[in-house]
């Protein structure tokens, strides 16, 4: 008689006749019973009418039977909480049962049941066993704290476990140190800002003790711990690492990528000349490559996290190519994972080797894995330039052999080709139309029309190849249509007599017969250009077009960032950051790798300090989101970009609301044709013309004393990243008025018209105050300085830093996001001054931890020109004292929103080290208002 | 962390559900079977997205075991989890069967209460669940051997349980290497490896505390000090490893610090260490295989392997298997040694030869008769594999055991 019976479905009337069974007298009858309402309720039966009875069979010394109990009290209480509540007395019982076994199973099942009536019952019980004599009550005890957070947060801080949760990191058993980190980081995780782990060297020591005690699972717990974990300085790091380093010997690879994903982390602040550093990078190759040979599904997780790290630092495995050549029995999600690698690994040393390979998957027999090859074949000629020729022929070999899809994928790439070296390889072009007709996806005929659009000129018969392409014009795909009205009109640019017919004929296809709007709107455009002025058109159509980048496909720099702070874990495997994927606020801190800092100088000291100047500043570029002005300009046919995770990373840095709805106020035309005058206040001049700007520069020249200290302009979003738009600009503050001064020049060959700009919400509500005019339209290589007005009006939003400002510019060709920091002393208002009695009680009532202190370096200035100096850009100094031959000078200022900023500096007469102390009752300003004295006064 | 535990047979039919976290309900078994089990195409990925829950999957002959969450957990782990879940289950009742899942849910259900405690893995080590994870229902245990059991679960040596005795005290070490080569169709190596398992059986008294010294021959590439040119100059041949990983039984800092491997073993069988080496690596046999397509419905295959070892070895129980098309309807087999035979089920040609000394030679030649087909998707031509025993008196060369 074997268990599988109770799986065979009984016939009706089987909840009664259980019931019977359940209250049979017969102790073997009863334990059959319970097994049967498991059976049922695991093949997804209903079973809760039995909750009475079930529970009758509660009160037993077979543990067996209670295990099944509970079991099924786990899964229906919720539904029968009044019910529930009878349980509770056996469970309070087993609680103080003198076997471990059974008080842990009892507060393991108690955590389990998700009734808030429960819940009160479960806090003295709990406490006992979370101080219980057995380690294994207590390990268990400490999972359950972290399951009644999960039903009532407020319980378990009321009821001060957290602590006690706290305490048994410190715990002598190694495996209720692991469970305590992994209650308490989950804990952590609902609580961003609580700083409930408290990471410090002491906990950190202990974490590391316990790391080579306990099971393989709590070394998982603990490592991903520590990789939340910043270290002071580079020695901390460094000490740290090496006491990892021996985890990578592991035999259970989700240790080893835990250990690889610290390494990864604290590497970032270990100086690149150290030993120690490339004896690390040495040390991380053989692991990752034995994760290789475990089983497919781990190979899967590795390879998804190899393909991270290889791009960020591809040095640790650029010799190790060999592993990763594809074998026959390997998985295809194994396959392709690897020929992905493969590719970002391939270089001039090994190109060689990579070919010979690629074009041996390209003859293997799942259809997806030999068209990732052949479009490996194409990233290869793209990324060494080198092999490009042999790449070529590759193609070329490969679409003779006509099969279908091989041929398309092979077109697919050949045109990225075409982009990366142009006027080098047309000679294939005669090969490609021989395989026009057996084309049939639409990639594959988009990207055979765009070549022979491009290359018009030298197919002669390239109006009959594309008149043919026009016969099913409506069939086509919207990606085939857009690309063959393009095509027409090149080719009408290039041979006006002989296509003046076709031309008519794709332009009324594309605007009267067709519903969708972005193909009516195009072939609109297009006829308008053609019928009002050709040379034109035929700038802007046959414009030259900008490279294609070498790497293809990589991860935006921030997110890859972020995804190597998640490595062994989901995020790392869906190569997206744990938002995308996951509900609610849950988990979904994020994470960022630590800045490098150096032991030998104190956090204080301003070559440490996060984030320099302004001016020094790289601004970062987001990626643009839709190309659909670009589009028109036939640039879409780009490289093939992975979609998800630029979407992604927009929306971590926040650009949503650039995108959603604003963006359709500024490109709605009348509303920013009148600016509202009133908007404009004292700064009239600097949105006029070049002319009366002059003018203003005047004044300004004049009231330098009074205008506060303009940065140098620095490049915001270089002209390869915004289409040969770049942007340069600088921050100024004159006369109670803030604006940005901007400098836009055009690196491109198009005019460039149409521009506006809008910010994101960030966290002074700084907003444009007028529309951006740029009177005439900037033509080629030109350059125009504007003043754009600022008011702190907008809405606000906290950005992180705290003086990011995230900005749009569209102009007639695309939006292009770029983010910058601002300095903070354009913030600071005229009337900061604050009296001196105020001074005295403000200061003394704001609290000590609220206060800063920075060291500024190398200033050698007197403590009246400082003061001077720090006037003009509105800090003002409300007392001087002079303290045992120090000058102290005792400050305020006052920010756009009216925080108020109370300093103090320390001026010693002949050293030019200056000790500034900040008190503010928004402490997070301080770091940045400190960087803002030190421009100033460097400046 | 894990969300919940489900088995399901071939049919999608679930055997075991277990659901650990309140934010996986019920429709998460049918959105697995639906979207997984019963996919149409082939399982394109380990790890599966619907509707923002998260499945990982591993399947045992024809059985799925899935993991389900809906939090960023780490993924290495669950699939390490998944594994270990599948050897503890072997280790209760053998293979891994709907009818052996059948039988012994209940069992399952007590061991996945006990190794995942609201989806964190807990002590996984079979030594230790046989210790209070018995089908014989609970035996009345003494206190002492109560907290006995509870200080094993929890403490260090989480694999061993104490007062193990034994008449004889034994140890055996086998050596299992496997050679993973990659040739090109020009017969050129592209890649070759070594990778090796070292197992070993205890049966010993107590708490041994066991200790194994490498010596100077083996040289670890992670060191980065022994670098290819220094053991050339060092003139004696040494072994080059690249990596290895072992048994968590073993103290990994010590070996990091001093190159010993001491441990406390578990008893019976187990896995010591894992290593790879790709250094010097010489082919034992050869493998020369030639075909040729005559028509469409007749192949010829003709195999010769070299042994490439010392005349004085002997290779025992080699086993070659020469897959063939799935359309063969039939094979005519000659071979000069040993014994070959066409096996339909199983889609490949078997020779097996008893003994083999070292730098001979001996081939197979077969005609295979194929059914014609409308199928064009042409044979993938799958690898000819192939097993062998070497037996190597000096055993424990080049492990030293203290």
């Amino acid at each position: 008689m074997t268990d599988s019976k109770y799986f065979t479905t009984t016939k009706k009337g089987e909840i009664f006749e259980l019931k019977a069974e359940l209250n049979s007298d017969k102790k073997e009858k009863k334990k059959e019973a319970v097994k049967k309402v498991i059976a049922s309720m695991t093949v997804g039966k209903d079973v809760s009418a039995l909750f009475p009875d079930v529970v009758n069979c509660m009160q037993t010394d077979n543990l067996e039977l209670k295990k099944l109990v509970y079991l099924y009290l786990m899964n229906y209480a919720k539904s029968q909480p009044d019910m529930a509540i009878m349980a509770v007395n056996t469970f309070v019982k087993d609680c103080e049962d003198p076997n471990p076994l059974i008080r842990a199973l009892a507060v393991r099942t108690m955590g389990c049941i998700r009734v808030d009536k429960i819940t009160e019952y479960l806090c003295e019980p709990l406490r006992k066993c979370l101080k219980d004599e057995d380690p294994y009550v207590r390990k268990t005890a400490a999972v359950c704290v972290a399951k009644l957070h999960d039903i009532n947060a407020q319980l378990v801080e009321d009821q001060g476990f957290l602590d006690t949760l706290k305490d048994l990191i410190s715990d002598s058993n190694p495996m209720v140190v692991a469970n305590a980190v992994a209650a308490l980081s989950e804990i952590a995780e609902s609580h961003p800002s609580s700083n409930l782990l408290d990471l410090n060297p002491q906990s950190i020591n202990k974490l590391l003790t316990a790391l080579n005690e306990c099971t393989e699972w709590g070394q998982i717990f603990i490592l991903d711990c520590l990789a939340n974990y910043t270290p002071k300085d580079d020695r901390e790091a460094q000490s740290i690492c090496e006491r990892v380093t021996p985890r990578l010997s592991h035999a259970n690879s989700a240790v080893v990528l835990s250990a690889v994903k610290v390494l990864m982390k604290f590497m970032e602040m270990l100086s690149k000349d150290l030993d120690y550093y490339g004896t690390l990078l040495k040390k991380l190759a053989p692991p990752l490559v034995t994760l290789l040979s475990a089983e497919p599904e781990l190979q899967y997780v590795a390879l998804r996290n190899i393909n991270l790290i290889v791009q960020k630092r591809p040095e640790i495995l650029k010799h190790e190519m060999k592993v990763f050549f594809v074998k026959y029995n390997d998985p295809i999600y194994v396959k392709l994972e690897k020929l992905d690698i493969m590719i970002r690994l391939a270089s001039q040393a090994n190109i060689a080797q990579v070919l010979a390979e690629l074009k041996e998957y390209a003859t293997e027999v799942d259809v997806d894995f030999v068209r990732k090859a052949v479009r490996a074949i194409g990233r290869c000629a793209i990324k060494v330039e080198q092999s490009a020729e042999r790449c070529v022929s590759t193609l070329l070999d490969l679409i003779q052999t006509k099969v279908n899809y091989v041929v398309q994928e092979a077109i697919v790439v050949i045109k990225d080709i075409f982009r990366k070296y142009p006027n080098k390889y047309e000679s294939v072009i005669a090969t490609l139309c021989e395989n026009l007709d057996s084309l049939d996806e639409p990639e594959a005929r988009a990207a055979m029309i765009w070549i022979v659009g491009e290359y018009a000129e030298r197919i002669d018969n390239a109006d009959e190849l594309l008149e043919s392409f026009l016969e099913g014009f409506h069939d086509e795909s919207t990606q085939v249509q857009l690309q063959l009205l393009t095509a027409i009109v090149k080719l009408f640019l290039k041979k006006p007599t002989e296509t003046q017919e076709l031309v008519q004929q794709v332009l009324s296809l594309a605007t009267q017969d067709s519903d969708n709007p972005d193909l009516r709107d195009r072939g609109y455009i297009y006829w308008r250009l053609l019928s009002t002025d050709p040379v034109a058109a035929k700038e802007v159509v046959l414009a030259e077009k900008p490279l294609i980048s070498e790497e293809t496909d990589l991860i935006e720099p921030t997110l890859l960032d972020e995804l190597i702070c998640y490595i062994g874990t989901l995020a790392s495997v869906y190569h997206k950051p744990p938002s995308a994927f996951v509900e609610g606020g849950r988990g979904v801190v994020h994470k960022s790798l630590p800045p490098r800092t150096a032991s030998n100088e104190s956090t204080e000291s301003p070559e440490t300090a996060p984030a320099g100047a302004p001016s020094g500043e790289q601004p970062d570029v987001i990626p643009t989101q839709g190309d659909l002005l670009g589009d028109l300009l036939n640039l879409d046919l780009g490289p093939p970009v992975s979609g998800p995770p630029l979407a992604t990373s927009s929306v971590q840095m926040g650009a949503v609301d650039l995108l959603g709805g604003g963006l359709d106020s500024l490109i709605g035309g009348p509303n920013f044709v009148a600016p509202p005058a009133a908007a404009v206040p004292a700064n009239l001049g600097a949105t006029m013309g070049s002319g009366l700007s002059d003018l203003f520069d005047l004044t300004s020249g004049v009231g330098t004393l009074s205008g506060s200290y303009v940065a140098p302009k620095a490049v915001w979003l270089p002209a390869m990243k915004a289409k040969g738009l770049e942007i340069s600009g600088t921050f100024t503050r004159q006369v109670g008025s803030i604006s940005m001064d901007l400098q836009l020049t055009n690196k491109a060959l198009q005019v460039m018209t149409d521009f506006a700009i809008q910010f994101n919400r960030n966290s002074f509500g700084l907003a444009p105050a007028a529309p951006l005019q740029v009177h005439a339209p900037l033509s080629p290589n030109q350059t125009v300085e504007i003043s754009l007005p600022l008011n702190t009006v907008g809405s606000v939003m906290k950005m992180e830093p705290l003086n990011n400002l995230q900005v749009a510019v569209k102009n007639n060709i695309d939006v292009f996001y770029f983010s910058t920091l601002y300095p903070l002393h354009i913030l600071f208002v005229e009337d900061g001054k604050m009296d001196r009695q105020m001074f005295l009680a403000t200061w003394k009532d704001i609290p000590n931890e609220n206060e800063a202190q920075f060291q500024i370096r190398d200033c050698p200035l007197n403590a009246e020109a400082v003061s001077s100096r720090l006037q003009s850009s509105n800090i003002f100094t409300v007392a001087k004292r002079n303290v045992e031959g120090q000058d102290m000078l005792y400050q305020s200022l006052k920010l756009t929103n009216g925080i108020w900023v109370l300093a103090e500096l320390r001026i010693q007469p002949g050293n030019p080290s200056f000790t500034l102390s900040l008190k503010c009752r928004a402490p997070e300003v301080s770091q940045h208002v400190y960087q803002a004295y030190e421009t100033i006064l460097k400046n | 962390m894990i969300g919940g535990l489900f088995i399901y047979n071939h049919k999608g039919e679930v055997l075991i559900s277990r659901v650990y976290r309140d934010d996986i309900g019920r429709n998460a078994v049918d959105a697995f079977r639906v979207n997984v089990i019963h996919a149409r195409q082939q399982v394109r990925s380990p790890v599966t997205n619907i509707a923002r829950t998260s499945f990982f999957h591993v399947k045992r002959s024809n059985i799925w075991l899935a993991a389900v969450t809906k939090q960023n957990v780490n993924a290495a782990m669950v699939f390490e989890f998944l594994y270990k879940m599948c050897d503890v289950m072997a280790a209760y009742f053998g293979k891994i069967s709907e009818e052996n899942i059948k039988n012994n849910f209940v069992l399952i259900y007590e061991l996945l209460d006990e190794i995942l405690d609201f989806g964190y893995p807990q002590n996984s080590e079979t030594g230790a669940l046989k210790t209070f994870i018995t089908q014989q229902g609970i035996k009345s245990q003494t206190k002492e051997e109560q907290s006995q059991i509870t200080s094993q679960v929890t403490g260090q040596i989480g694999w061993r349980r104490e007062g193990i005795k034994y008449r004889r005290n034994e140890l055996f070490l086998d050596v299992l290497e496997s050679v993973n080569l990659l040739m090109s169709p020009q017969g050129q190596v592209l890649s070759a490896h070594v990778s090796g398992r070292v197992v070993m059986k205890s049966y010993l008294s107590g708490m041994p505390e066991c200790k194994f010294g490498m010596n100077d021959k083996i040289v670890i590439e992670k060191q980065g000090k022994g670098t290819a040119d220094e053991t050339s100059k060092s003139g004696k041949q040494s072994i080059a490893i690249d990596d290895c990983t072992f048994h968590q039984c073993v103290r990994l800092s010590k070996f990091d610090s001093e190159r010993s491997i001491s441990f406390i073993p578990p008893d019976g069988e187990f896995e010591l260490m894992r290593y790879r080496t790709t250094k010097d690596i010489i082919l034992p046999f050869r493998v020369i295989p030639l075909v040729r397509e005559v028509g469409r419905t007749k192949l010829e295959v003709k195999v010769v392997i070299k042994s490439n070892f010392k005349p004085s070895l002997l290779a025992q129980k080699i086993e070659v298997r020469i897959p063939t098309p799935l359309n063969t309807s039939g094979v005519q087999v000659i071979c000069m040694k040993g014994k070959a035979k066409y096996k339909a089920s199983e889609n490949a040609i078997v020779w097996k030869i008893k003994r083999m000394a070292g730098m001979k030679e001996s081939q197979i030649s077969a005609e295979i008769e194929l059914l014609p087909t409308n199928d064009k998707k042409k044979w993938a031509r799958p690898p000819i594999s192939m097993n062998f025993e070497v037996w190597q008196k000096r055993s424990l060369d080049p492990w030293r055991v203290c």
